[in-house]
């Protein structure tokens, strides 16, 4: 068919007319787009968010185990008690700890990924990498509980290499030791580490992606040796990447409630705590001020990223 | 005296793709080279060979005397102006400018000093604390110029410079460069597939085509006497003349070239020659018009200075050369 005239005419019905008003008026369609993202994160989230920060400005008679709703920041300065102050910088260790790992291990990943792989190679790389996460999180946790255990395989391996003097010498360091690596703080980490490490792999593959390889080309040609290229101009650019796989394995170890309870060695992590006062124990505005000091790490964590630059090569 | 550069028999295969075939060049110290040719001919493989980013299959590069092949390019005192710039964005131009000198770990001091003169020479002095984005095209391509020479590197090479600038700065470029290389003493080697600019602007040109050499000469060499049909052809749009044509007015079966400014065209009178053809198009360049001229089924193109009175599209004219106009090339092939 060929068109007779310039100009087209309406195209009937409902849709027709609702396509031509979005072409018109682009912004009533972003608009339309936001509404339902933007009421769930309003209403649902920020309005729970909100009423927790309200919770945690309560406090629990200590007589009658009821919330008193008045206006304190008792509950905060509970948070100071030494117990309560041990599991937070407990927490908040374990989670730089594990960032950190995670960071150093994912880096070389991520960048073989971004820089080598290609095609069919590179299926089998986000396969490898988010295969993990196919299985239940607690799966997961409970294999490694058996890997890390006495009779696992990981003491086997020690003791085959003859080298279990080794690792006994590794569980008796004070703190991070224990009576197996699976009742260890070590034991902790590596599983938080292994559970997070897909979180920090991928954005940091992504970053790495995005840094155009002439810039590698330009450093070299400008007289820089691969170090010096690195970490003038690779591990600059790539830093955004970095942070925002940081911001996963902070987070979610910062409020993770079910790695410590399985490996470990007893003493409790904020997730933990939060989980047993809102729970058995019913102080809702202690769980809830527990719950606000990630939020608050999180924000200064951020901030301190912000300040460092860690977001100017976005 | 030792070449800047020299590459004897040097080839790079990719898998079955030969980039470049065993490619014998010689560029002298200070020389203003170019290499011509279009896109996939091999060129910017060789610039590459040359400064480090790839290594030949076979053959031997020497810079200034010395065996290149197996040193990585920071080893290299060759700087590459990359096509596309390759500014570091998280830097301003003034870091930009003073990286290489902050890899040699020159004093912070004398290096934001160096950095500064060499934006000087560019004509961007003042514009240190800007970021890459912040620029245009040409500014930022007079930033990475400046990133190059700061080192002040025995070769300088770039990779279509002023691709990416419109005719006006690209014009005004050309000049730039010209001088500061002449400023500068450094070899200079460009890759370009604007024939033009090569013509212009270098000392001697390499027409590269299909991972080889066609032919290496001073501007003029190429433009006047082209050894090959796709130098003509490429280089200056000239009229290739089959073995037929030329055989008809030579007497003599071989390929020749015969540039379109030497054409004479004459409006046909009553009396039509054998030289007397019709024009099927004809386009205003400027100075000159074009006219595509068909001439008993051959199809030549024929530049006239636009101040004469030039015969409308369908007329029929009579054409006119002089014989040693036509440069004769490779034999019937």
């Amino acid at each position: 068919m060929s068109l007779e005239t310039a100009i087209l005419p309406g195209r009937q019905g409902a849709f027709g007319r609702l396509s031509d008003l979005f072409w018109r008026r682009p912004k009533l369609l972003i608009l339309l787009l936001l509404l339902p993202a933007g009421l769930w994160l309003c209403i649902v989230y920020l309005g729970s968010l909100l009423a927790l920060l309200l919770q945690s400005f309560f406090h629990i008679d200590d007589f009658s185990g009821l919330i008193v709703h008045q206006f304190t920041l008792a509950t905060y300065a509970e948070l100071f008690k030494p117990q309560n102050a041990d599991v937070i910088i407990r927490t908040v260790v374990m989670a730089a700890v594990v960032t950190l790992a995670s960071a150093i291990v994912a880096f070389p990943i991520g960048y073989l990924a971004a820089r080598y792989l290609r095609g069919g190679w590179k299926a089998v790389f986000y396969l490898a990498v988010t295969l993990p996460l196919w299985s239940s999180y607690l799966v997961k946790v409970y294999a490694w509980k058996l890997i890390l255990a006495k009779e696992g395989i990981l003491n086997w391996v020690f003791a085959e290499l003859h080298i279990t003097p080794l690792l006994d010498a590794i569980l008796t360091i004070p703190v991070i030791g224990g009576n197996s690596l699976s009742f260890s703080f070590i034991g902790t980490f590596l599983v938080f580490l292994y559970i997070w490490l897909p979180y920090m792999i991928l954005p940091i593959q992504a970053a790495v992606e995005r840094v155009p390889v002439n810039l590698t080309d330009a450093a070299a040609d400008l007289g820089a040796p691969p170090l010096a290229t690195f970490r003038h101009v690779i591990f600059p650019l790539a830093l955004p990447g970095i942070v925002a796989g940081s911001i996963f394995t902070f987070s979610l170890t910062l409020g993770d409630f079910i790695i410590p309870q399985i490996v470990g060695n007893g003493r409790l992590f904020i997730g933990q705590v939060v989980y047993t006062q809102q729970g058995t124990a019913g102080n809702i505005p202690l769980a809830a001020a527990f719950t606000v000091v990630p939020i608050v790490i999180m924000g200064l964590y951020l901030w301190g990223a912000r300040r460092l630059g860690a977001f100017d090569a976005l | 005296m030792v070449s800047a550069v020299s590459l004897q028999k040097v080839s790079r295969h990719f898998g079955a793709v030969r980039a470049m075939d065993e490619v014998d060049l010689e560029v002298a110290p200070g020389e203003f080279f170019a290499m011509l040719g279009p896109s996939g001919s091999g060129k910017t493989t060789c610039l590459r060979l040359i400064a480090g980013f790839e290594q030949p299959t076979s053959g031997h590069i020497e810079i200034f005397g010395e065996t290149a092949e197996g040193v990585p390019p920071y080893r290299r005192n060759v700087n590459t102006v990359f096509q596309d710039y390759a500014l570091f964005p998280h830097m301003n131009v003034i870091e930009n400018v003073a990286f290489p000198l902050m890899i040699r770990k020159i004093p912070k001091i004398e290096r934001l000093k160096q950095a500064g003169a060499a934006l000087e020479m560019v004509k961007l002095g003042g514009y240190g604390q800007r970021r890459p984005g912040q620029l245009s095209g040409g500014q930022r391509q007079r930033v990475a110029l400046a990133r190059s020479i700061v080192n002040k590197p025995k070769v300088l090479l770039l990779d279509e410079p002023l691709g990416a600038l419109d005719l006006k700065l690209r014009e005004s470029m050309q000049e730039e460069l010209k001088l500061l290389q002449r400023t500068l003493g450094i070899t200079f080697i460009f890759v370009t597939h604007d024939q033009g600019e090569a013509l212009s602007m270098a000392d001697r040109v390499a027409v590269f085509n299909d991972g080889k050499v066609q032919q290496i000469g001073t501007p003029e060499e190429i433009y006047k006497r082209p050894q090959s049909r796709f130098v003509a052809d490429f280089v200056g749009s000239s009229n290739v003349l089959t073995p037929e044509f030329v055989y008809w007015i030579m007497g003599e079966k071989r390929w020749a070239s015969l540039r379109p400014e030497a054409i004479h065209v004459i409006a046909a009178g009553s009396g039509a020659s054998r030289m007397t053809g019709t024009i099927v198009s004809k386009s205003y360049l400027g100075p000159v018009v074009r006219l595509l001229i068909d001439l008993n089924g051959t199809r030549l193109h024929a530049a006239v200075p636009s101040t004469e009175s030039v015969p409308a599209e369908g007329a029929r004219v009579t054409l006119g050369f002089a014989k040693d106009a036509i440069h004769m090339m490779e034999s019937e092939a």
